[in-house]
């Protein structure tokens, strides 16, 4: 029996604002297969944001236990979660502020390779051949590492944040509305290159997005999220199908459809 | 009766030569509503911008713009403030940046009553109420004493909704009203502005980069394309027999609900060769 790549019991964060207490996330349990694709959707405030930012150990929860393959990662000090940073990669909503204006593209993806956390868990290797690589598998031209992100459109700058989470060679990627900053006619082309990448590297991928459609073409396991906490979750084509909430089945309903005549 | 009339209409900026707009035509009837669909880049929100008269003091405008046979092309300020916000108004992308976050909502929505009406504050008062119950507020007291940040999205553009309205505008514009919101906030306000739009008879410019949404709300769409129009129609025509080999490729791409999860999505570029 192998590890699931995630498992997370009771995983519970509270913040302050100002006197109030907000509850982000509710005592959430969750168990991810590798090669899976978990898509977690709702609306804002709902707290996906919030998990995958503790799952990616980005941020530290309030109660809860989380699991990477079968290491426990609450509570681990940043200098021992190299192994978590290497094998799992981000990419943001708005390509604009996720990457920094300052730096050449090549700088930028290549970055995590120079992470002192990161570079002890990786094989030491070359890192321009390692760009060349990825800049190909994103199909973004060789000369692109010399340019400023300012330089690209849209498409082409989540691109080079897809790019750089590849880099490091990770075993899971976690894509925060990968497509919601994006034009209609660029989001195909997007959603193609992850579906592409997750199938030809065999890797698990969290989506999460308010966009069921998006959704239901990339993942094949859906979380819906309200409050905080899981409302419903199953297989994809099973909840879209036959939704057992009522919430679930509003969030459906509320998809725009083209609606002629 | 045609209520708006653009005539080769041309907008570049500063010394650019590439011009945002090139010489578009199209026109509105009164109460017809009129989708612009078309990427970032492609000129919607300038020709919306060039209608209300809102275009920075770098653009060079050419061609005709008539509302009302009035003629915006050259108007000057005080004649186009006259306009604005009375005959045409328009609703914001950015509920958050259109609203003012140290007045009170009520304040903002009866300062358009105020300056075209001349309304007496105690009088506008229960107007701004009244209207705010219209967009679909519960409880449109309490709403008109807050202030920006302590309402929520939906709230938030449900008043620049009720702004863009009181004054029972001919033509209202819409530039991605709803593209912020969550899904089901978004189907809830495209409903209220169909009921307030209807209620009112006012024409609408509803500029979407979401064909669905488009769909939902206008009888016509135009389809924007490099500062061009390259291709215009009903809604069900559009959409039915799309006939530009660009338009083919947008309504190809967004019919993402048709398509078997994880096989390929067809692109614009399968259909469209794009300008290098």
């Amino acid at each position: 029996m192998t590890e699931p790549v995630f498992r997370a019991e009771g995983l519970t964060r509270r913040y302050r604002n100002g006197g109030a207490e907000v509850v982000a996330l509710d005592s959430v349990d969750l168990t991810l297969d590798r090669g899976r694709r978990l898509g977690i959707v709702g609306e804002s405030g709902s707290g996906k944001s919030t998990l995958v930012r503790l799952l990616a150990g980005l941020d530290r929860p309030t109660a809860g236990r989380i699991w990477f393959e079968g290491t426990e990662i609450t509570g681990l000090p940043e200098r021992r979660l190299g192994f978590l940073r290497a094998a799992v990669q981000m990419v943001f909503q708005d390509p604009r502020s996720s990457l920094n204006p300052r730096m050449k593209v090549g700088d930028i993806i290549t970055e995590p390779l120079r992470s002192r956390l990161v570079r002890k868990e990786l094989a030491d290797g070359d890192h321009r051949a390692r760009l060349a690589e990825v800049l190909a598998e994103v199909d973004l031209p060789a000369d692109s590492a010399d340019r400023y992100p300012h330089e690209f459109s849209g498409g082409q700058r989540q691109r080079i944040a897809i790019a750089r989470a590849l880099a490091p060679r990770p075993d899971v990627l976690i894509a925060d509305e990968p497509v919601s900053a994006l034009d209609v006619s660029v989001r195909a082309q997007v959603l193609n290159l992850l579906t592409d990448l997750v199938r030809s590297r065999g890797l698990t991928l969290i989506v999460v997005s308010h966009d069921l459609l998006v959704v239901r073409h990339l993942c094949d396991q859906l979380a819906v999220m309200r409050g905080g906490r899981i409302v419903e979750a199953g297989a994809t084509g099973a909840v879209y199908s036959q939704p057992r909430q009522e919430y679930t089945r509003a969030l459906l309903a509320a998809i725009p459809r083209i609606k002629v005549g | 009766m045609t209520l708006l009339d653009v005539r080769d209409l041309s907008v570049s900026f500063g010394r650019s030569r590439t011009p945002a707009v090139r010489g578009i035509s199209f026109d509105l009837a009164a109460g017809e509503r009129l989708g612009v669909i078309g990427e970032s880049g492609s000129g919607k929100t300038v020709t919306a911008l060039a209608v209300m008269g809102l275009l920075p003091e770098n653009a060079t405008v050419t061609g005709s713009i008539s509302l009302n046979a009035t003629e915006i092309v050259g108007l000057d300020e005080v004649g186009m403030a006259r306009l604005r916000g009375d005959v045409i108004s328009m609703v914001f992308q950015e509920p958050m940046t259109a609203l003012d976050p140290t007045m009170r909502v009520g304040r903002q929505v009866a300062e358009v009553l105020r300056l075209h009406q001349g309304a007496e504050p105690g009088a506008a008062r229960e107007r701004v109420v009244s209207m705010l119950g219209e967009v679909g507020l519960t409880d449109p007291q309490r709403v008109a004493d807050a202030f920006p940040h302590q309402l929520s999205g939906g709230q938030r553009q449900r008043v620049i909704m009720a702004m863009a309205l009181i004054n029972s505008p001919d033509l209202v514009i819409c530039d991605e009203p709803t593209t912020a919101l969550d899904v089901t906030v978004q189907a809830r306000v495209l409903e209220k502005l169909d009921e307030v739009l209807t209620a009112s008879a006012a024409a609408c410019l509803f500029i979407s980069h979401d064909l669905a949404v488009v769909s939902q709300v206008c009888h016509n769409v135009l389809v924007m394309l490099d500062g061009e129009i390259v291709e215009q129609g009903t809604v069900a025509d559009l959409f039915n027999r799309p006939q530009h080999p660009y338009t083919r490729g947008l309504v190809a791409t967004a019919r993402l609900d048709q398509i078997e999860p994880g096989e390929r999505l067809p692109t614009v570029e399968d259909f469209h060769a794009r300008r290098p």
